[in-house]
């Protein structure tokens, strides 16, 4: 019994993928705290993380350009990934992701609202882009319900929401030039100029989501066995899905209100995890995050050194990756899922 | 025992069956027959509480439906549905959700219920296919290890609509030998079915279902001498007698003899 238990949780498997993957994010890591305009060797970069040589010009770019930077990447990289993981497995939908559906678009606008509004309150940022994420996603719900939920149904249903809303960020920036600092950064997605103060107002909610999307894994398992089938098990489906929902709003909200809008790392990663550690939510939703966290970073790091000194913003390295794989995840559609 | 009083269904304002009074007794093979769109499907979800009733009672253990909670029902009925998604998660692990309504948040599996999964799958003849993943699994490989995770479920009652459907035929006359040993257990076995000689041969009790209403429940003798069957399908239903028993079939429908 005992080996059929072990065989039942392949922990071994999990596990080694899971260090490779903390590793290659650390790696990443250290790499962008090196490499920029002014390289900084490994050693000061390590002596400036534990406090050690402040004042020096070393310090001050890793502690205050670089360090930020790196965090704001990792945690939308990893926020953006497990709502991605989170939505499609609750949607069952394989083209659904934070970007595609609507959810970063009406975090995008419920942050341009709040910056015009409340210029000042820094802290309201995340909430609201929390919020209008979940609006987003509630929004895209209920047309795709109404109109036959079909898998490409919601996917159309969720490039008309996100344009609507993109209209109305394009409309608050016109009345309000000033609200988002940056805009063309924040439209694409970009981390240049991000501070700490900005990143932990966001990380306490998304970390607490995450945590309580882990817990549910077992739930998340069951929603995939179908509707009538989970309910049948004793699981109250539609509040559940609606609750999932609500916490992958929460962290892609969360990485919208550091970094923008960045799309493709919610639909990507998790497809690319799915290979790797297959269709189990728990396993699914940790690798995930630590996945979005090291692509995102890796893809930081490629926009600020293709063409130093000058930067291109992640948003762009991103969709010049993401692009290709969507069309390429449209093609074999007939696969996955349907 | 689940006990339907006077029961109405249907989808919305639209109903499709009125007034049906039926039970499920334990340790019997209940078939339900009827033709397409009759109301087997809505029936069975409405009796699981997946979907409203419009009038009527639906009893658990004497305990009326509404009382429970979704968990508590989860305990008393298991149901295979027609139509599914398939996950890609393996054989164990899905048997494994059989043990969810024993579960309170958060849900972590315990040894027991790794234990129950695995005597569950190999009593259901899939131990083989433990570690593979259900999307790759044929149509009668899945549909044992869904019969295993209702096993699993450990429930009294346990209802499948059309388990017979898309399997070839080895793997239909397997589903039936299943649900007749669930049925030795102990267990209430509820089916919807579209073959009528398989249903008539294998069933403890037939319901017909025809023209919005439970037109007659009983021994498949019973069904068979009754003629409502006759009169649900338009069909003549016909028998011979085999070394296995009755052999029924069917036999398009001819004039009734006048009595002149």
């Amino acid at each position: 019994m005992k080996n059929w238990r072990t065989s039942c949780i392949p922990n071994n498997k999990y596990l080694r993928i899971y260090t490779a993957l903390a590793a290659l994010v650390l790696a990443v890591s250290l790499l962008n705290l090196c490499l920029g305009a002014e390289k900084v060797p490994l050693g000061q970069v390590l002596r400036a993380l534990v406090g050690q040589g402040s004042g020096t010009t070393a310090f001050r770019i890793v502690r205050y350009v670089r360090l930020p930077r790196l965090c704001a990447c990792l945690l939308a990289g990893g926020a953006l990934a497990a709502s991605g993981a989170i939505i499609q497995g609750v949607l069952s939908n394989a083209l659904a992701a934070p970007s595609t559906i609507g959810v970063n678009a009406g975090a995008g606008l419920a942050v341009a609202l709040c910056c015009a509004v409340a210029p000042t309150a820094l802290y309201l940022v995340p909430l609201a882009a929390m919020a209008g994420a979940f609006l987003g996603v509630m929004t895209v719900l209920l047309i795709a319900r109404r109109t036959g939920a079909s898998k490409i149904t919601l996917v159309l249903a969720g490039v008309a929401v996100s344009s609507i809303f993109s209209a109305g960020i394009d409309a608050v920036i016109t009345f309000v030039p000033e609200a988002l600092n940056g805009y063309s950064d924040f439209r694409i997605g970009g981390f240049s100029g991000v501070s700490m103060a900005r990143i932990l107002p966001a990380f306490w909610p998304a970390l607490l989501s995450f945590a309580l999307g882990l817990s549910l894994h077992n739930e998340m398992d069951v929603l995939l066995l179908g509707t009538e089938q989970a309910q049948s098990l004793g699981l109250p489906a539609e509040k559940l899905r609606i609750a999932l929902l609500g916490l992958a709003a929460v962290l892609a909200g969360s990485a919208v209100s550091v970094g923008g809008l960045v799309g493709f790392v919610g639909l990507i990663v998790p497809h690319i995890m799915r290979s790797l550690v297959g269709e189990e939510s728990g396993p699914l939703l940790v690798s995930s995050a630590l996945g979005g966290a090291a692509l995102l970073g890796g893809c930081d790091l490629l926009g600020r050194m293709l063409f130093a000194p000058y930067e291109i913003p992640v948003g762009i390295v991103m969709a010049l990756a993401g692009g290709p794989f969507f069309i390429w995840l449209l093609q074999r559609r007939g696969r996955l899922h349907d | 025992m689940i006990e339907l009083h006077n029961l109405t269904v249907g989808y919305g304002e639209k109903t499709v069956l009125r007034d049906v009074t039926l039970d499920f007794p334990s340790g019997q093979v209940t078939v339900l027959l009827g033709p397409n769109g009759c109301g087997k499907s809505t029936l069975m979800k409405t009796a699981l509480g997946l979907l409203p009733r419009q009038s009527g009672e639906i009893l658990y253990d004497g305990v009326n439906l509404e009382r429970l909670t979704t968990r508590q029902v989860a305990r008393k009925a298991a149901y295979l549905p027609q139509s599914r998604e398939i996950p890609s998660i393996t054989a164990r692990r899905m048997v494994l959700h059989g043990r969810f309504p024993y579960l309170g948040y958060p849900r972590r599996y315990r040894a027991e219920d790794y234990e129950i999964a695995r005597k569950a799958l190999e009593w259901a003849g899939a131990a083989d296919l433990a570690g593979r993943p259900v999307g790759e699994l044929s149509g009668g490989q899945r549909q044992k290890v869904y019969l295993a995770m209702a096993l699993a479920q450990d429930t009294e009652t346990v209802f499948m609509d059309e388990p017979t459907t898309y399997l070839d035929v080895r793997h239909q006359l397997e589903v039936m030998t299943v649900s007749r040993r669930l049925a030795d257990m102990g267990r209430a076995v509820v089916l919807v079915l579209h073959d009528l000689s398989m249903a008539l041969r294998e069933a403890d009790r037939v319901a017909v279902l025809a023209d919005s209403k439970l037109c007659q429940v009983g021994t498949p003798e019973e069904i068979f001498t009754g003629g409502e069957l006759d009169r649900a399908f338009g069909v003549t239903v016909q028998r011979v007698r085999t070394e296995g028993g009755w052999l029924y079939y069917c036999q398009e429908k001819q004039e009734p003899k006048e009595t002149e």
